[in-house]
């Protein structure tokens, strides 16, 4: 049986299918496919449904939904493998009834989440691409000084999430001067960070948001108006978690009205679509959901796909297991 | 946050600068250089007889046209112009040159200290910005924030993903010159998890850092090299062609210090045929001129020489200029001498 040695030697790797759009993959060369049999339905359909009903395990690369239906054509199986920290697109609540056990991306993308969180927070309180663009552009010779920003360690940071990406920007950004205070489903013992029972208290005493959390059903526009408020008009908004954790719409009015000071998005409600009002204001920065596009971190994330592979088939426990609770 | 030009701020801060101890402080010449701050402005006119040399089209020849030389007592200069030594020699009657900067490079101090002059600057209140802008700088050209707001604006991630960017996390950061800044710049490279090294004129007893001796060995052993030394006659163009080449193909070059501090001739070149990775630079040999170079490379972050330049860190600096020209006028101690 291939659950029985991990290195699999001698024995034929596993079988993992893959769950991907068309468009979605990982690149070639990359170490799962030497690791472990990868059966991929949308380059080689699999010839006989058996196949399909001995699965015990699926690796899904990027934000591919995995529902009811998906689950019924795959009664053996045991294990999804994520591919990113977010699990938003995969039905938990029907894995937990069918005991499939879920992976995430584990603390794999942590670090380069939190250096993106806090490069959009620069980019917005100093002006990076801003000053970039007038640079550029020349105007520096013909209208002179570039407006004033903002100082990073003058400003009290709120972290929405204090999970493993959450953890790695309260520790930048406390090296910047910055205090931090965080909401989070439960209050960390451990964390001698102020912690404020929901959203809107953090907000009402903090002059930044980043927006770190999972999200599910109730996490979804946990910044809302109510929250923008509180927030105040210098108040500033860096979302590096999904798009839906914020009210766009009430967030580009606020923005537009001079509401709200300023926001750093890498993730939107409907991308690649960004709301056209933020395209020409200079008080947000804009990234196209590449928050953990680097090599580094691929190579992290393959290490945790793998690791939690061969945890699976050797019956150990596994690496990045989402509890749903 | 607004898109107003630089928003009222501290007229009513230190009330205790108003306060006068019997010296008719409102009579004192002083000159300002250029305009730096319009906070700063307002305070010196307040407070003393403010001339503005750019109103004499920033000549002194023809500010003396209209002007007694002896009537200006303090110079207040920044970073684009001090008080060098033909300066120092119209005002006979110049007592102190209190700088809004912290580099001293466009004051000729030998001068001054020839002559008695008092010289002043604006250290540590600008120190956690300019340590932030290096972090930025990095961040900025590793992750590649500004090419990837663009890319968003012009409507581009319609069609395509972004593509990679690298890491900042973790890499190996080496810091020219391990003073105020130096130190500000490797607390925050830290929190990132980088490994910290640095070149310095003489090893710092108490920092915890990798010491080298000579600036291409700091170049060859790291990643991303950022120079926060003072401009000297002993550092300009410290970092040249081989300092370039030892940092390679790989490497970022990140700038907060003064534009002579590089070879410009040489980055550019460097740049160009792919012998340095990158660079993030917020000064120049010639500002506001930019290599136009530059100007189309993907791999540069271009910063118009805002280092300090924060609405809380330029108020803090005005007020230590004028705490500065006060304690002179009231034969106090400075709060900041250099000389």
């Amino acid at each position: 049986m291939a659950g029985e040695n991990p290195n699999f030697q001698n024995t034929d790797p596993p079988t993992v299918l893959v769950h991907r759009f068309p468009s979605f993959d990982f690149p070639p060369g990359n170490r799962l496919s030497t690791q472990f049999h990868l059966l991929d339905p949308i380059t080689s359909p699999p010839t006989s449904p058996v196949l399909l009903h001995s699965i015990r395990a699926l690796l899904c690369i990027g934000p591919v939904p995995v529902t009811p239906e998906t689950l019924n054509r795959l009664p053996s199986l045991q294990i999804i493998v994520g591919s990113s920290a977010g699990v938003d697109h995969i039905d938990l609540t029907e894995c937990r009834r069918r005991n499939i056990a879920v992976t995430n991306a584990g603390s794999a993308f942590s670090e380069d989440t939190a250096d993106y969180a806090v490069a959009l927070l620069f980019g917005v309180l100093r002006r990076l691409p801003a000053g970039d663009r007038y640079v550029r552009d020349g105007f520096w010779p013909v209208n002179g000084d570039f407006p004033l920003g903002f100082k990073l360690g003058a400003k009290r940071v709120g972290i929405l999430g204090l999970g493993s990406i959450g953890s790695e920007v309260a520790k930048r950004l406390a090296a910047f001067g910055c205090s931090i205070a965080y909401f989070s489903r439960k209050k960390k013992t451990s964390v001698l960070f102020p912690y404020y029972e929901n959203a809107i208290d953090l907000a009402a005493n903090s002059d930044v948001l980043i927006v770190c959390c999972a999200l599910n059903d109730e996490t979804h526009h946990i910044v809302n108006k109510d929250v923008m408020v509180a927030l105040g008009k210098e108040g500033v908004i860096i979302n590096v978690g999904r798009g839906p954790l914020v009210d766009e719409k009430q967030l580009v009015e606020f923005l537009v009205r001079g509401e709200l000071g300023g926001a750093g998005l890498d993730v939107f409600e409907n991308e690649p679509n960004v709301p056209k009002e933020l395209l020409e204001r200079d008080n947000v920065v804009l990234s196209p959901h590449c928050s953990v596009a680097t090599p580094e971190s691929f190579e992290a994330l393959q290490d945790v796909i793998i690791a939690n592979l061969k945890a699976f088939f050797s019956n150990k426990p596994l690496v990045s297991p989402v509890q749903k609770d | 946050m607004n898109h107003q030009p630089t928003p009222q701020t501290g007229k009513e801060k230190n009330p205790n600068l108003k306060k006068i101890s019997g010296i008719k402080m409102e009579s004192i010449g002083v000159l300002m250089t250029c305009p730096m701050h319009k906070y700063l402005e307002q305070q010196l006119e307040t407070h003393f007889n403010l001339f503005k040399l750019w109103h004499c089209n920033s000549s002194i020849t023809e500010f003396l046209k209209t002007h007694q030389g002896n009537t200006i007592r303090a110079v207040v200069g920044d970073t684009n112009i001090g008080a060098d030594a033909e300066l120092i020699a119209s005002f006979p009657n110049l007592e102190i040159v209190a700088s809004y900067s912290v580099g001293l490079d466009k004051i000729d101090l030998r001068k001054c200290e020839e002559k008695g002059i008092r010289v002043a600057n604006t250290p540590d209140v600008l120190t956690d910005d300019v340590a932030d802008l290096a972090i930025g700088l990095i961040l900025g050209v590793l992750r590649r924030i500004c090419a990837s707001d663009e890319y968003v604006r012009i409507g581009k991630w319609k069609d395509a993903d972004f593509g990679l960017a690298t890491k900042f996390s973790g890499k190996s950061v080496g810091i020219v010159g391990l003073g105020r800044i130096g130190t500000a710049i490797a607390k925050r490279a830290e929190a990132f998890g980088c490994s910290i090294s640095y070149f310095s004129r003489s090893q710092k007893p108490f920092a915890n850092y990798k010491f080298y001796s000579n600036i291409i060995d700091l170049a060859t052993s790291c990643q991303i090299l950022i120079v926060a030394c003072a401009l000297t006659e002993e550092t300009r163009h410290i970092i040249n062609r081989e300092v370039i080449d030892a940092l390679g193909p790989k490497g970022i070059l990140i700038n907060i210090g003064r534009g002579a501090h590089v070879d410009e001739t040489e980055l550019v070149s460097a740049l160009l045929e792919g012998r340095l990775g990158g660079a993030g630079l917020d000064v120049y040999e010639n500002e506001p001129e930019v290599p136009e170079e530059l100007l189309g490379l993907g791999n540069v972050v271009l910063q118009p020489h805002v280092g300090s330049d924060t609405v809380e860190t330029s108020d803090a600096m005005a007020d230590l200029v004028i705490s500065n020209l006060k304690a002179h006028f009231s034969n106090k101690p400075l709060l900041t001498p250099v000389i």
